[in-house]
């Protein structure tokens, strides 16, 4: 998968603006309808490659343009600049190409929450062109290995904790035998141990599945856990990359404990405190 | 390991009809599976509905003359209406919906053509607007003693399947209004709704309304639909008299779904352009 100085803008207008007394009234809504939107650079000239098999991390705080770039590449935004190939096809020219070849995982499971796990995963069998027959075998397969018993396959999804929600949403990604996997956040907000499981379970589909992996994260300590490289970005770029290790070596300078975080890496080339989960 | 790339750039490269034909049957699936979650709302919203349509034909009963053709004319209307607006509702909606769900994305990136997509989505729409439209009549004979004796039944059905096709177009154009504004497009998609239902001469004829709103009821596919359906069941009017105006409806349909088509996928690209189809996450 490979990125070529690609970005993004943004134009928005400041809605609170509508709110103040100028703006108020026909005339004022006018007025303020011919302001000028702001850009927001969310992705600015970004470039990478991740190998097959790999698992590439982009680590970043909070409005850094990470699930920006991540739609770019799912093909949910086309890019102002740049070009994005997935595995040889260009996510604007072929774009059905390249939904053939990704699957994706967001921060919020995304579901149709009424309908039970079974059903969901049914219909995104069928979406993606499994014979209803397999897509259902596959689905039950998929769900008692997450540890499914009928009544929690049967039943609405909203019953689920979220930790459960996110594993069917990564099991759900998964059985489309994607190429490419594109987790945005996918442990975000989670409680510590199912953090810890859907963590698992993403080394272990590392492991049986021949996948490439693509993975936004703001926790650090995840990011060692799970990724070959990693990337850090900050406000639309990419400010440093590579191995965990690497980059320990080349900006590390050891804490108090004389080892090396990643946290530390991240002030060190952007000068910023890192956000602690509690900003976020 | 390199077979395994070459098979999946392979599958990369091949659409398949029966793929496309299965996931489409995917969302008719689907929204069977919603239909019955939401069970109860829909025994509460059938209900409602058919209050609704004893209501209007028991003006019928209450107006001086004789009751039968006009309790018929009327709950014509009203079945219609009950048949055409959940077509109609359903199209423009399955945006609005699915980003409420906040599935959205995830059914926007499948890799299936937005045809299918929306061809799924109207199935349906048609689908239960039909048993929805045969439960109302049901409820409404027991009510009524509906004297379809001269009625022309199947001229009747020949004009509501045609007139289904010109308001799926007219679905897929007011659907596209969500894509491009989050919250006023599915207001704009009930406004468009009411329109309709003001111009097409639903409860009478279009002639009663003041003159500057004649030419929208000229473009409103319903008018012709209703027109046609009444002239079938209360004259018995034969096919043959229908055709002008299943060859307008016809012609409505033939011309409103690829437009209705080529307005939502450039409404997508907007959407993929500006951010539009969501934004948080
Ligand atoms: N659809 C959108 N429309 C307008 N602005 C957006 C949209 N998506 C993201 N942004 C803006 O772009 C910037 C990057 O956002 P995002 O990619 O969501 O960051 P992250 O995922 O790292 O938190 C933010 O300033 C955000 O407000
Ligand atoms: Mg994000």
């Amino acid at each position: 998968m490979v990125c070529r100085e690609v970005s993004k803008t943004f134009y928005e207008r400041d809605e609170t603006l509508a709110y103040l007394p100028e703006y108020r009234g026909l005339v004022g809504r006018w007025r303020y309808l011919r302001t000028r939107p702001t850009p927001v650079r969310a992705v600015d000239k970004v470039s990478f490659e991740i190998r097959r098999g790999e698992i590439f991390g982009v680590l970043g705080p909070n409005g850094s343009g990470k699930s920006t770039l991540v739609r770019l590449i799912a093909t949910l935004l086309l890019p102002d600049a740049g070009s994005v190939t997935v595995f040889g096809h260009d996510v604007v020219k072929e774009r059905l190409a390249v939904r053939r070849l990704i699957n994706r995982v967001s921060v919020e499971a995304s579901f149709f929450k009424k309908l039970s796990a079974l059903e969901n995963l049914r219909y995104a069998a069928r979406l993606y062109g499994y014979p209803p027959r397999e897509g259902t075998e596959k689905a039950l397969d998929i769900l008692e290995r997450l540890g499914f018993n009928r009544r929690k396959a049967f039943g609405s999804l909203e019953n689920l904790s979220r930790g459960m929600q996110q594993k069917v949403a990564v099991a759900r990604a998964l059985f489309t035998s994607p190429v490419l996997l594109l987790l945005d956040e996918p442990t975000t907000g989670l409680d510590p141990r199912s953090k810890r499981e859907v963590q698992d379970f993403i080394l272990e589909v590392r492991e049986t599945h021949d996948t490439t992996v693509l993975l936004t994260s703001h926790d650090m300590s995840e990011a060692d856990r799970l990724c070959d490289r990693v990337a850090f970005m900050d406000e639309g770029r990419f400010v440093a990359e590579g191995t965990p290790s690497e980059l320990k070596e080349t900006y590390g300078r050891p804490g108090g404990d004389g080892t090396v975080s990643l946290e530390d890496i991240f002030l060190e080339v952007t000068g910023k405190e890192w956000p602690g989960e509690e900003d976020v | 390991m390199r077979k395994e790339v070459e098979t999946k750039a392979e599958r990369a490269g091949r659409p398949s009809l029966r793929a496309e034909l299965g996931a489409a049957l995917g969302f008719v699936e689907r929204n069977w599976y919603l239909t019955k979650r939401y069970f109860g709302w829909e025994v509460v919203f059938l209900f409602y509905t058919i209050v609704n349509t004893l209501t209007i034909a028991l003006i019928g009963v209450t107006t001086p003359g004789e009751a039968g053709p006009k309790v018929l004319y009327l709950v014509v209307g009203g079945l219609l209406w009950g048949f055409l607006s959940v077509i109609f509702h359903d199209v423009s909606e399955s945006v609005a919906w699915e980003r409420w769900e906040g599935t959205i994305e995830y059914t926007f990136m499948a890799p299936i053509r937005r045809l299918t997509h929306l061809g799924g989505m109207c199935m349906y729409a048609v689908i239960y607007g039909l048993v929805r439209s045969v439960v109302v009549l049901g409820a409404v004979a027991l009510f009524f003693d509906l004297d379809l004796s001269g009625a022309n039944l199947v001229g009747g059905l020949v004009v509501l399947a045609v007139s289904s096709v010109s308001f799926i177009g007219l679905g897929l154009i007011a659907a596209v209004l969500p894509l491009l504004s989050t919250e006023r497009g599915s207001q704009a998609t009930h406004i468009m709704e009411g329109f309709i239902l003001l111009v097409s001469g639903v409860y009478y004829e279009i002639e009663v309304l003041p003159s500057w709103l004649h030419p929208f009821s000229v473009l409103s596919p319903a008018t012709y639909t209703l027109k046609a359906v009444r002239m079938a069941l209360l004259e018995g009017a034969p096919l043959v008299d229908l055709f002008p105006f299943v060859g307008r409806l016809l012609l409505t349909g033939v011309v409103l779904i690829p437009l209705g088509l080529l307005v939502f996928s450039l409404g997508e690209n907007y959407a993929m352009r500006t951010g539009k189809l969501k934004r948080s996450g």
